[in-house]
């Protein structure tokens, strides 16, 4: 029975992984733009609903009407100003501009906030639990972040499905110069997609501040979590993100389980398998273009 | 005044000149074939009309406005439409999803789904297909529908006949009377010479990125455009 207890907690923690991957996923698979700064700006947005609970003491949920707007401008003048320049360039330019600003954001953190770690407080909501059976209880809060990754994946995708700018990303994605053809003016479709994305990371981050203890350098760990939900569910393909997360998720808690350091480690090692049997994931998108 | 002047235009692909002073004029409602072999730099003037290349010199002018500096996403709304070489159809959107993208600039007119599916019967069996499952002739028919989609002032046309079966070459030129009809004018580039007479009021023909003969149809003899066709 505690090996079904494991694997409903993977699941659970698989939703966080998927909430967390989503704007990586999202950004990679509209601009094949791999975002290095996705954890440093993860943490930010857990500083930034920290800072509004404490100096303001508004509840917790409530600082996403506040940390998710600021966050998708951040990601919009982010793409006007810096990334949209850094893609014309060579492809390393925006694996390198992204792993600079995750540096400086780091540092700006550690200035600001000290190496301290650090957490949102929910109240008693932290330690609630529903029992399901005898021998699983799950958290009221873990769950809350499950359906809220579930449904983001969903209405995202959902998004690229039905609407019209939806339609044009994935238009875009497919022929940036046909797509410019078509009167689509891509430098606003990716800035769009990247405010979205990084509207999400704020979302993520602060569930992931309230979730668990975090300081400045945590979003390193974040953006490797992330990293391996998108592999292994399949580069451009927002399902696979929810299946990659839920997989690394179980990998991490059974392995934990098992092996009781070594949790992350079996994440990493089924990461690997995946890289190295199935590269393109386990769910690719049907179509490559 | 004409709606499309090309004026003495140099372009350039890196160190590599691909046209050399090079002049067209369309007026409204004309079809202009512009011919010549591999290299002649056909699709270039088309891409350097669209946009996708920008001329070293010279001018554009669309309408008695110089578009030189405008990108290609804003020459649409403009009434400027290219089926491109190649056909680039959205693979992972299904034909009539790539209908719909070629809207996105919604300049209202004649074309609709509606309208483009009575013109291309073969497009409204095959609509849900993905763009990669398309064959080559619906491919290039959902790709002139989804240029005309944004109701074009002008409509450029990239080597519509390549790659294409002779039977699916007539059938997707077919639709070009009805396109005419409402008044667009079309620019085709073709290499099957005698495609681009049959649809054309006017035929000019390049060579290594210079115009060598143009003229009607019914004045040039085939010897003539044979001659300027390969440069000999």
């Amino acid at each position: 029975m505690q090996w079904a207890n494991a694997i409903v907690q993977g699941v659970i923690l698989g939703g966080l992984y998927a909430l967390l991957a989503a704007g990586l996923s999202l950004m990679f698979g509209v601009m094949r733009l791999v975002n290095l700064a996705h954890g440093a700006l993860a943490i930010v947005a857990a500083y930034m609903g920290m800072v509004l609970v404490n100096k303001t003491g508004i509840p917790p949920f409530a600082t996403l009407l506040i940390v998710v707007p600021v966050m998708a401008l951040v990601g919009w003048v982010l793409q006007r100003t810096l990334l949209n320049t850094a893609l014309n360039r060579q492809a390393l330019a925006p694996i390198l501009v992204t792993f600079g600003l995750a540096v400086i954001l780091q540092n700006l953190m550690l200035e600001l906030f000290t190496a301290d770690n650090q957490s949102i407080d929910v109240g008693s909501l932290a330690g609630a639990s529903i029992q399901i059976t005898p021998d699983i209880a799950v958290g009221v809060f873990p769950l809350i972040t499950f359906v809220v990754g579930v449904f983001v994946i969903a209405a995202l995708q959902l998004y690229l499905a039905k609407t019209t700018t939806g339609r044009a990303m994935r238009a875009t994605s497919d022929d940036r110069e046909a797509a410019q053809l078509m009167g689509i003016d891509h430098r606003h479709i990716y800035a769009l997609a990247t405010a979205i994305a990084v509207g999400l990371v704020g979302l993520a981050g602060v569930f992931l501040g309230v979730r668990t203890q975090f300081n400045p350098t945590f979003g390193d760990v974040t953006l490797i979590f992330a990293f391996e939900a998108v592999i292994i569910g399949g580069l451009g393909s927002l399902w696979g993100t929810l299946w990659g997360g839920i997989i690394l998720g179980v990998a991490q808690v059974v392995g934990a389980q098992a092996f009781p350091s070594s949790g992350v480690l079996l994440g990493h090692i089924v990461f690997l398998l995946v890289l190295a049997f199935r590269p393109t994931g386990l769910f690719p998108k049907v179509v490559n273009g | 005044m004409p709606l499309l002047e090309v004026e003495n235009i140099d372009v350039f692909y890196g160190d590599v000149q691909a046209i050399f002073g090079l002049s067209l004029t369309i007026e409204e409602g004309q079809t202009l074939a512009v011919i010549g072999a591999n290299g002649a730099g056909k699709s270039t003037l088309l891409k350097s009309i669209a946009g996708l290349c920008s001329p070293a010199t010279g001018e554009i002018r669309f309408n008695g406005e110089r578009i030189n500096d405008v990108p290609p996403h804003r020459r649409v709304p403009l009434g400027i439409a290219l089926t491109p070489e190649g056909r680039r159809i959205f693979p992972s959107l299904t034909l009539e999803e790539n209908l719909l993208v070629g809207a996105h600039s919604k300049r209202s007119g004649h074309w609709n789904l509606a309208t483009l599916y009575d013109t291309f019967p073969l497009l409204a069996d095959r609509k849900n297909r993905l763009g990669t499952n398309a064959s080559g002739g619906e491919q290039q028919a959902a790709a002139i529908a989804r240029a005309l989609m944004s109701n074009p002032r002008i409509l450029l046309l990239d080597e519509v006949s390549l790659g294409l079966a002779p039977v699916v070459v007539e059938q997707i030129y077919s639709a070009l009377p009805a396109i005419v009809e409402q008044g667009t004018t079309v620019l085709v580039v073709e290499q099957d010479v005698n495609q681009a007479m049959k649809v054309s009021d006017r035929v000019q023909c390049l060579l290594d990125g210079r115009t060598v003969l143009e003229g009607k149809p019914s004045e040039l003899s085939r010897e003539r455009i044979a001659s300027a066709f390969f440069g000999i």
